[in-house]
């Protein structure tokens, strides 16, 4: 892996132009309903996504870095994302990501993946495809997906809040020993998965994410898409 | 089972009928390990026969009186469970064209056991072709110094029909809570339909923040499953601010709520609104 590092770099940059940046990861309506307002409630948020979002995601970006079938990790992300608003939103992100990934580290997977849905897989999954196809393994792609699931919330708080970005940045700093844990804990259940299947890949869930994400939908004038 | 009410756990009245009183058991009980069953299919005669029916340990099943082509089924508490370090199992299997209602008489209360091991409560179902399953089992209750994993796991035909209601209240009156990982595994058709696991109280990092719980103290989901969904899905409106009218990927939905007590979140979850002629009635 050590060889490999610096495509990860490359992945989990904010600027990776796959779109992320229009969605603020239910951070939006999470401060309209006055649930995250500052630095320290926007840091218990970013920690319960990673827990729940963030190591679903992290699973699933595992399993398909590890090189289990796409299609079935599209079927096991639809079941673990309930909220059709954020299926919609993983596509459309899937499909950003599938294009700039084909680009940067062209491979025959990405390649079939593209044409067996056009429509887009869930971006975790993609993540993980892509991961694989830039030579990295199954947990760097859940560094990445983890990671992701907390940069896009707090950048976008920074925006919806005028918080102090280096508030916001020590967030980040603060979850980075638990995105270890996460990673480590996605990686194993990713082997798992291989004997056992999608079942054994991690479905943890926050409700507020997803009642909040159905109606941040209806919105009629937002910041973010999600 | 305990015979804590699910209404008054919060401080609330309720309008329930009266309790049965599970035999007490003293906290240096050694763990349990308990596994009840039921068989339901068809009688012939249009409606549903129980040709197995085994209560075990704190798992008492009482028939009670049919329901359409419903046979109903109450789960009571016959001792004080899960306590540390129980591993209780629960598995209802429906054959095709079943119907069965499982309801239970009060709210499982998560208590400590002894030793500080988890206690284990796991429940199984399968639901055949044109069987029909209501699981509305009253909340579960987790008390301070409790911890308990519970995994329900169901599996339906292609034509089963399903309503489950799922309620968890974190805490009894003013106390926090322990910790509960949850959860519910539904496949159909053989193909993963939804799968959610929630982890609450200590240990579960970020638990009560604004992405999961946002200091609300009670948490439920009813999930209903039709095919009549492909053709006529749920009503959109929410039931209420802190609730979601959730069309899942299949013909199905689930109604996702967090509420202060679990008086407010039963209001959020009531089966009726969404149980139609036709659709998942019996």
């Amino acid at each position: 892996m050590a060889g490999q590092l610096a495509a990860l770099l490359v992945l989990a940059d904010g600027r990776f132009p796959a779109g992320g940046h229009a969605h603020s990861g239910g951070v939006e309506a999470a401060v309209r309903a006055g649930r995250v307002q500052d630095a320290a409630t926007l840091g218990t948020f970013c920690q319960g996504r990673l827990h729940t979002a963030g190591l679903t995601a992290a699973g699933l970006a595992a399993a398909a870095a590890d090189g289990l079938d796409p299609l079935e990790l599209d079927t096991a992300a639809d079941a673990r994302t309930p909220a059709p608003a954020l299926r919609t939103t993983a596509r459309r992100l899937g499909r950003q990501l599938l294009r700039a990934a084909r680009t940067a580290w062209p491979s025959p997977e990405l390649d079939a993946l593209a044409t067996a849905r056009p429509r887009g897989v869930h971006q975790p999954v993609v993540l993980g495809m892509a991961a694989r196809a830039a030579g990295l393994g199954p947990a760097e792609a859940a560094y990445a997906a983890g990671y992701e699931a907390v940069s896009g919330p707090a950048t976008a708080a920074v925006r919806l809040l005028g918080l102090d970005p280096l508030a916001a940045t020590a967030v980040l700093a603060r979850l980075a020993p638990e995105l270890d844990d996460i990673a480590e804990h996605a990686a194993r259940a990713a082997r798992r998965a291989r004997t056992e299947g999608t079942d054994a890949l991690p479905a943890a869930a926050g409700p507020l994410l997803d009642i909040t994400a159905e109606q941040h939908a209806a919105w009629p004038v937002r910041l973010f898409a999600s | 089972m305990s015979v804590t009410d699910p209404l008054t756990a919060t401080g609330r009245m309720t309008a329930a009928g009266p309790l049965t009183i599970p035999a007490p058991r003293p906290m240096a009980a050694t763990a349990l390990r308990a596994e009840a069953r039921i068989v339901a299919e068809p009688d012939g005669r249009g409606g549903t026969a129980l040709p197995v029916l085994d209560s075990a340990g704190p798992f008492a099943l009482r028939r009670l009186r049919p329901y359409g082509r419903q046979a109903r089924v109450c789960l009571v508490g016959a001792m004080t469970a899960p306590l540390g370090g129980d591993l209780l199992g629960l598995t209802a299997d429906l054959r095709d064209g079943a119907g069965l209602r499982l309801t239970t008489t009060a709210a499982t209360l998560a208590l400590p056991g002894r030793t500080g091991e988890p206690a284990a409560y796991d429940t199984r179902i399968r639901v055949g072709e044109g069987a029909v399953l209501h699981w509305l089992p009253e909340p579960l209750i987790s008390a301070k110094g409790s911890d308990l994993r519970m995994t329900t796991r169901i599996e339906l035909a292609p034509t089963a029909r399903l309503v489950l209601r799922e309620e968890q209240v974190l805490g009894r009156s003013g106390e926090p809570p322990g910790r509960l990982t949850t959860r519910l595994t539904v496949h159909r058709a053989g193909r993963p339909l939804y799968d959610q696991e929630l982890r609450y109280g200590p240990g579960a990092l970020g638990w009560d923040g604004g992405a999961v719980l946002g200091g609300h103290r009670a948490v439920g989901q009813l999930l209903l499953v039709d095919p009549e969904f492909a053709e006529r899905p749920l009503p959109a409106e929410a039931p209420g601010p802190t609730a979601a009218v959730i069309p899942l990927a299949g013909p199905a939905g689930v109604v996702s709520a967090v509420a202060g007590d679990a008086l407010s979140l039963r209001g959020l979850l009531n089966p009726e609104r969404y149980v139609r002629d036709g659709a998942l009635g019996a």
